[in-house]
């Protein structure tokens, strides 16, 4: 088969262009790189650092003995006054002063600190929530409420159960369910799904663009048919999109288990994000893990077969609707600036039902949501919003059948412009022209 | 026997009507010339005959039947905007148009490389399209349009961009397909060419056909009776007799009469001239088709 052909062309000749190798590894690289490296900075400028002695002035005299050590400081409470201090850290023997002033009416809630380097954000947040600790404690003290009570009282936490109740082959049937997930869930496959349409989209429609403008059209047309040159770039083209995703995904994963492996921290990412809180207390690992097990409920809640299954249904369906327009677009263009005029027309949709997402996401069962899961041109992305929420299956099988029948239309008509298109050169095509083709 | 014979061809694009009533008939193993000024429908002929457009009415046959999608197979296309992929390996892009051509890969790759040694480009194999000069561009589009041996070949200016020598060895070529067996469909406007190459031609304007057959003949049917003599006269001057006009005469070097006339009855004027001195040489001088296809396109562009 000639398409065959084509699309092996299409693909081998992508897969090994140096961007797409460049693309493809460095992608995660970068990626893996920005959610790895502030953390792995983090931890090693402390660990690589000397111990920094910040020498404490406390006039107040509330906070002796308040200041935590930690592993890359220490603090020294010290009789001299400010002014020889200040000297001393001149000379090198300190590397800071923390004044804090005595105030007359009150506790002091302000403090000054003096050094030459400067010092880093872990050493200022760690300044600030010992002295507030310290303080509010005061307070506390000072009012006769025990602050173990109040500790306890303010770390009520209150879980919000919802629970959905569905029938299933008329058992009753009790779903857990947890917002905030499938919403997250629903974006990322709808982001995914936008991505990949204009993506290789495009790539379809320059692809076109390249064989009008380079006249090799010509002596393809007089070897195979319009309609499987087409066909033959936009299966090819969705190829190599797969292929790059499924090496992403190998990648990341990879990337992912080496690094831990190599530092031995299993979750550096929490670890970075708990690094600034400098407090971490028994109360919220605990809580942390509830929460944990909570999603994971929800997570096995949630059909993932299903889920798969429709986001391929909806993926490859998108993609093809999307690529037979473009391809009819690049082939009324001879370059790649005049095709903007219909590249616009042609992702409006799209990009409403991307401008919708929260809507869809907060209101999956809205006649806005169903609609715009109804609509083509809209629902591979709304259906995936609403997906992760359970959708009934004959409205995505309603869905899945007005996308099929219209990818099967548009690529018909695709193709009829494209036949004539690829032919046409130094025209500026109007829309009633492009419909007039149509009927040639 | 014609090989490919075109019969009763319209297409009209919108209003547009771009051919009218076009019928051909290309004899096997021949070359035959499809001439036209720009615009006159050449070019849509060709797309129909490479079925790249359908005709509006009227048929094509091929070999006495009518035009198939497995006979893409058998035609080689030249077009005259020559075009490859610029980033893709001048051999890998030949084998995969071969193969587009039907060819097996294998098969491609073998007749490729054979072509390559005989036009001197083999090191050319494993470069990119766009490392080429024009030329050498050009020379791999001829590969690529010969490549699958067709019993049909379509040349679309297949000179233009050649220098002179490259021109010879393409010519040769040419001639050589068609003593092997292939029928050649030559579209060209190197009128010099044509009278070099071609057995027959049709010559269209404006859609419609306005002269058809074979080159020789087309000279004669437009031959003016002009004759060219050489005469070393016997003394001062040449007469010619009643009804012949001297357009121009002239000595040269050697005491000789250069004398162009137009004459109605050659043997009458030979005759005469026999009394006046000695005739060097004498011929007819038959028009060029370059001459032919100006009159004719002026004069039809003219009457409509």
């Amino acid at each position: 088969m000639k398409i065959g052909i084509i699309i092996q062309r299409e693909y081998l000749t992508r897969v090994k262009k140096k961007s797409f190798l460049i693309i493809t590894f460095l992608t995660p690289i970068l990626f893996a790189a920005l959610m790895f490296l502030p953390s792995i900075l983090m931890l090693n400028s402390e660990k690589l650092e000397d111990k920094r002695a910040i020498a404490v002035c406390d006039e107040s005299g509330i906070f002796k003995g308040k200041f935590e050590d930690t592993d890359a400081n220490s603090f020294i409470y010290s009789d001299q006054d400010l002014d020889e201090l200040k000297a001393l850290v001149k000379e090198g023997v300190y590397d800071g002063v923390l004044f804090i002033p005595a105030t007359q009416l009150n506790v002091p809630t302000s403090a000054e600190l003096y050094s030459q380097e400067p010092l880093p954000m872990t050493l200022t947040s760690h300044i600030k929530s010992n002295m507030k600790q310290a303080i509010e404690h005061q307070k506390l003290l000072a009012s006769g409420i025990d602050p173990d009570i109040v500790k306890s009282a303010m770390g009520t936490t209150i879980t919000l159960q919802t629970v959905r109740m569905d029938e299933v082959n008329g058992e009753e049937v009790e779903k857990k369910s947890f917002g905030e997930f499938e919403m997250i869930f629903g974006l990322f496959l709808a982001m995914i799904i936008y991505f990949v349409v204009f993506l290789f989209g495009s790539q379809v429609m320059r692809g076109v663009i390249e064989e009008k403008t380079n006249r090799i059209i010509e002596v393809l047309v007089c070897s195979v048919k319009p309609f499987e040159l087409m066909m033959g770039k936009i299966i090819g083209i969705a190829l190599v999109g797969l292929t790059q995703f499924v090496l992403w995904i190998v990648l990341s994963l990879g990337i992912y288990t080496a690094v831990t492996m190599a530092t031995g921290t299993p979750d550096l990412l929490s670890n970075g994000t708990v690094m600034s809180e400098q407090v971490i207390d028994a109360q919220q690992i605990t809580e942390g893990d509830e929460m944990l097990k909570e999603v994971m409920d929800v997570v096995h809640s949630i059909n993932f077969s299903e889920i798969l299954w429709c986001f391929l249904l909806y993926f490859i369906g998108g993609y093809f609707l999307y690529a037979a327009m473009f391809a009819a677009t690049g082939s009324a263009c001879d370059n790649e600036t005049d095709s903007q005029q219909f590249t616009l027309p042609i992702s409006i949709p799209l990009i409403l039902a991307i401008v919708c997402s929260t809507g869809i996401a907060n209101a999956p069962n809205s006649s806005l949501s169903i609609w715009l899961s109804m609509i083509p041109f809209t629902s591979p992305v709304a259906m995936m919003l609403r997906i992760p929420y359970g959708v009934p299956y004959w409205q995505i099988g309603v869905s899945a059948a007005i996308l099929v029948l219209t990818f099967v239309i548009f690529t018909w008509l695709a193709a009829k412009i494209y036949r004539t298109g690829i032919l046409m050169y130094g025209k500026k095509v109007s829309w009633k022209e492009l419909l007039k083709w149509l009927r040639y | 026997m014609n090989y490919l014979e075109i019969k009763n061809v319209s297409k009209s694009y919108g209003m547009k009507k771009v051919l009218d009533d076009i019928s051909i008939s290309v004899p096997q193993q021949s070359i035959y010339g499809l001439l036209g000024p720009n615009g006159a429908g050449k070019t849509t002929l060709i797309r129909i005959i490479n079925q790249i457009t359908m005709p509006d009415t009227g048929q094509v046959l091929l070999n006495g039947n009518p035009l198939s999608p497995k006979d893409v197979e058998i035609i080689g296309y030249l077009p005259e905007e020559r075009g490859l992929y610029k980033k893709m390996k001048v051999g890998e892009q030949a084998v995969y148009l071969a193969q587009l051509k039907g060819m097996d890969r294998r098969d491609a790759d073998n007749k490729l490389r054979h072509w390559f040694v005989k036009f001197g480009i083999t090191e050319w194999w494993d470069k990119k399209v766009e490392e080429l000069s024009k030329g050498m561009q050009q020379k791999v589009q001829f590969i690529v349009t010969v490549i699958h041996e067709p019993k049909l070949l379509i040349f679309d200016e297949p000179f233009s961009g050649f220098d002179p020598v490259n021109v010879n060895l393409l010519k040769n070529e040419i001639l050589e397909l068609r003593d092997k067996g292939a029928t050649i469909l030559f579209s060209t406007h190197n009128m010099a060419s044509v009278e070099e190459l071609c057995d027959n031609i049709m010559l269209i304007n404006k859609g419609e056909k306005i002269l058809e057959g074979k080159v020789s003949d087309i000279k004669q049917q437009y031959k003016s009776h002009i004759y060219e003599m050489i005469v070393r006269p016997f003394k001062e001057g040449i007469d010619v007799p009643e009804g012949n006009t001297i357009t121009a005469m002239e000595n040269d070097r050697d005491g000789n009469v250069h004398i162009t006339v137009k004459s109605a009855n050659s043997n009458e004027l030979i005759r005469s001239v026999l009394d006046e001195g000695e005739l060097v040489s004498y011929k007819e001088i038959l028009p060029s088709m370059n001459d032919i296809f100006i009159n004719l396109v002026t004069a039809n562009s003219s009457n409509s």
